[in-house]
């Protein structure tokens, strides 16, 4: 069943959830979004954490969220994977609404994504094997030995073949992450998407994770959208980027697009320059205020 | 293109004839056939590719098992018809310079013959 009012613009066709999906057809000229987010609002109290976003992750591409600590990008991932509910807006994956999605579909869509998660979230009473056979034994009915296989191709492809007997616990923080990544690729998803992949690592393995991402994106066409903080990494393995700032999407365009900016946030942003309209605050309250005054009435505005 | 497998023996080897897509729902298939395969007393094993449009990690793990179960036997264990979906995953896993790869099943078979001569 395909439903559509108009052509365009792309953002305002009509969809239907609760169970009907409804395709509407790409514009010509437009690439194939595989997450298409529209009007995507979440707050978490008096912080608004995404604000109005709208944007299309393409397929067979890699997106990188860009942004500083706290501008809602984590928020972001985890609207678009459904960990999260927003309060408002669609999440499309796929062809489908998952902010409308029921448990069981849910569960089928997430068979296609994989996820890297900032602290890793290994299972610290499993060994690294079992942690990255966990999708399979979970998901498949595929052989031990064919497990075995799989697991120590995932773990050469991070460069951590070798430990699968260890415990989480026996490891850094940086191989941690590069077990997560092993488990995120496991099933082989359609996508991934990587929250902090190269914070925390070493230049090299830096270095490595970047290019793995690159490598499963144009050798396997697996769809990658990363959020990070790391500009330099960011350039060389995005093809489109997308810049938040306190829940705002502010430039969204391709590598050349945002080096080229004029936009004095993206500049300042792409620069790491400390003076510019960015703040560093988080509060429009006056700081001699928050110090001389009673404490109830100087807590400002969250920005 | 659904997934399929055929299998002939000529002169003590085994062509793997396989079509579609290799995922974790249809390697099991791939296992089976190997498995199968291997306790047959025959000299190699040629896996056709040709058809393949698209494989898995499970798909090159189960061809792993059966470069496994060649050594142990001592048989020999042969890819041909590698398209670029195919090759690309070998690749990625750093497996492309472990497995005999030839270009088609034709190559395959006439290396396979100049190894039982050899041996022989």
């Amino acid at each position: 069943m395909v439903l559509f009012v108009n052509l365009t613009p792309r953002y305002e066709q009509m969809h239907i959830c609760r169970g009907i999906i409804v395709d509407t057809p790409e514009p010509v000229g437009y690439l194939c979004p595989m997450i298409r987010v529209e009007n995507l609002v979440k707050t978490y109290g008096r912080i608004v954490a995404c604000n109005n976003v709208s944007c299309r992750l393409e397929e067979k591409k890699v997106t990188v969220i860009l942004g500083g600590s706290g501008s809602g990008k984590s928020t972001l991932l985890r609207q678009v994977t459904g960990l999260e509910k927003p309060d408002s807006g669609s999440v499309f994956f796929d062809g489908m609404d998952l902010t409308c999605a029921t448990k069981k579909a849910l569960y089928e869509k997430r068979k296609k994504m994989g996820m890297l998660f900032q602290g890793s979230a290994l299972f610290n009473y499993l060994t690294i094997f079992e942690n990255i056979a966990f999708p399979l034994r979970e998901h498949t009915k595929i052989a031990d030995n064919v497990i075995k296989n799989i697991v120590t191709m995932k773990l050469e492809m991070v460069g951590l073949r070798g430990t699968e007997h260890l415990m989480p616990s026996q490891l850094s923080g940086g191989m941690m992450k590069r077990v997560g990544l092993a488990r995120a690729i496991v099933m082989d998803p359609k996508v991934i998407f990587y929250d902090e992949p190269t914070s925390g690592l070493d230049p090299i393995s830096t270095g490595v994770i970047g290019k793995l991402i690159k490598d499963l994106n144009t050798k396997l066409g697996i769809t990658s959208v990363v959020v990070s903080h790391d500009i330099a990494s960011s350039f060389k393995i995005a093809d489109n980027i997308i810049i938040l700032y306190y829940g705002d999407i502010i430039a969204q365009g391709t590598v050349a697009q945002i080096q080229n900016s004029t936009d004095e946030r993206v500049v300042q942003f792409v620069t790491g320059a400390p003076e510019g309209p960015i703040s560093f605050t988080r509060t429009d309250a006056s700081y001699i205020d928050a110090l001389l005054t009673d404490n109830d009435k100087t807590t400002g505005k969250m920005l | 293109m659904q997934f399929d497998i055929k299998t002939t023996e000529k002169k003590n080897t085994a062509l793997v004839q396989v079509q579609g897509e290799v995922d974790m729902y249809s390697s099991p298939s791939l296992r089976d056939t190997l498995a199968r395969l291997f306790k047959n007393n025959i000299t190699a094993v040629v896996v056709d590719l040709t058809n393949v449009s698209f494989m898995d990690s499970s798909g090159i793990a189960t061809l792993v098992e059966g470069l496994q179960w060649s050594k142990k036997q001592k048989r020999h264990f042969i890819l041909a018809g590698l398209g670029d979906t195919v090759y690309n995953a070998l690749s990625l896993t750093k497996l492309d310079n472990v497995f005999t790869i030839h270009e088609n099943v034709h190559q395959a078979f006439e290396a396979v013959t100049k190894k039982n001569m050899k041996e022989s």
